[in-house]
């Protein structure tokens, strides 16, 4: 009788030669522009058992967004908002969460300047190829597409991380719904975007 | 052991700096936080997107749960409803596939010098955040606990052994990453 057990754990050993294929040296590693998904997933798999193992903690983005708006809310206008229903719910304090988006931050910015894929621009190649150079509406719609999508993630309860791999692997039910509505709403914008408006 | 290591504050936001700073290195290497790779995701012409989620998921998940079987790790399931997952996930879409970015990775490719998402992304979903605190009484009492469904999981939902479940899950995130490379997507 095969065990299911035996089986997860042997796909698992499977997934390690594939570190294996490529004889470069690390620093070689370190400069390469892109890393194939694959091996770019089974790291971000391990670094959720490193999240959940030494902080019990799932990988999410977005919240320490609502908690740096909290934040900023707090310096303008004083203690009010932690008075809001929200913050009554979910606390105000700069904590893991804050710390995991600024290392974010800096990971991403050390990928970058090592690989030389390191470049200042404000409209992407695809976007003006579309809709031209302007970068004025660029960042209009840009700020319009953050805005909903903070919302979204805080009514949803997670963003494309939290929900979409933290919770998905978990196997919950409401992580699974929301990434399927991500893609759902985000495949029926993009789509509009660029076959509907787009000439 | 592990509980020492979670009572520490200040090791604990050292922790949470470096495991930010292996996943936004991770998203960056993976291409993710540019705008075209999302995009043509959305558009359905190239899925590296769906591939690194789905090689994630499989591997953490195995992981995952083999910890809780010994009780190293517990579950974190988030409570869902339909007025509060599938809403806010079809509204959360729509404002991916404007910007072109979600949380995480604008937030990296603020870092590789994308000014769209420091400026315009970054800031307007600090402004969507703020929205939806205004809104959050309303929401929750009128919207939020619609068709509520709670934390529950596939194993508790899907009544066979969870291991066995696990297996066929794997099973077909693989087949489905197998039909890509075939398809050559």
């Amino acid at each position: 009788m095969i065990k299911p057990k035996i089986v997860c754990l042997l796909s698992l050993l499977l997934s390690i030669p594939v570190f294996g294929q490529n004889e470069s040296s690390p620093k070689e590693w370190f400069q390469m522009v892109r890393w194939s998904p694959y091996i770019v997933g089974v790291c971000i798999g391990i670094l959720s058992w490193i999240s959940f193992l030494l902080s019990d903690k799932p990988i999410g983005v977005s919240g320490a967004f609502a908690q740096s708006y909290g934040m900023i809310e707090k310096w303008f206008k004083g203690k009010k908002i932690e008075e809001t229903s929200y913050f009554k719910k979910y606390s105000l304090a700069i904590g893991w969460e804050f710390m995991l988006v600024v290392g974010l931050f800096i990971g991403a910015f050390l990928s970058a300047k090592l690989s030389g894929d390191f470049r200042l621009e404000f409209v992407p190649g695809l976007w003006q190829a579309k809709f031209g150079d302007n970068a004025f509406i660029r960042w209009l719609i840009a700020l319009l597409g953050g805005f909903i999508m903070g919302m979204g993630a805080r009514w949803a309860g997670g963003c494309t991380s939290g929900h979409g791999i933290s919770g998905t692997l978990q196997l919950v039910v409401s992580s699974w719904v929301a990434v399927i509505c991500f893609f759902i709403g985000g495949i029926a914008a993009a789509m509009f975007i660029y076959y509907g408006i787009a000439k | 052991m592990m509980e020492k290591i979670r009572q520490k504050k200040g090791l604990q936001l050292i922790i949470g700096l470096l495991v930010g700073v292996c996943f936004g290195f991770l998203l960056q290497k993976g291409g993710v936080t540019r705008y075209e790779i999302i995009i043509n995701q959305l558009l359905l012409k190239d899925f590296t997107v769906v591939k690194v989620m789905l090689t994630a998921i499989i591997v953490g998940m195995i992981g995952i749960y083999l910890m809780q079987s010994v009780n190293l790790v517990k579950f974190h399931a988030k409570p869902g409803s339909v007025g509060q997952t599938v809403i806010g996930g079809l509204i959360f879409g729509i404002g991916f596939g404007i910007l072109g970015y979600c949380p995480g990775t604008v937030t990296g490719a603020a870092a590789q010098g994308s000014l769209d998402a420091l400026l315009g992304g970054m800031l307007g979903l600090l402004l969507g955040s703020g929205a939806f605190i205004a809104l959050y009484d309303t929401l929750q009492k009128n919207i939020l606990q619609k068709g509520y469904f709670g934390e529950i999981t596939l194993p508790q939902v899907i009544k066979i052994n969870k291991w066995l479940l696990i297996a066929i899950i794997t099973l077909i995130l693989i087949a489905i990453l197998y039909f890509l490379e075939k398809a050559g997507l």
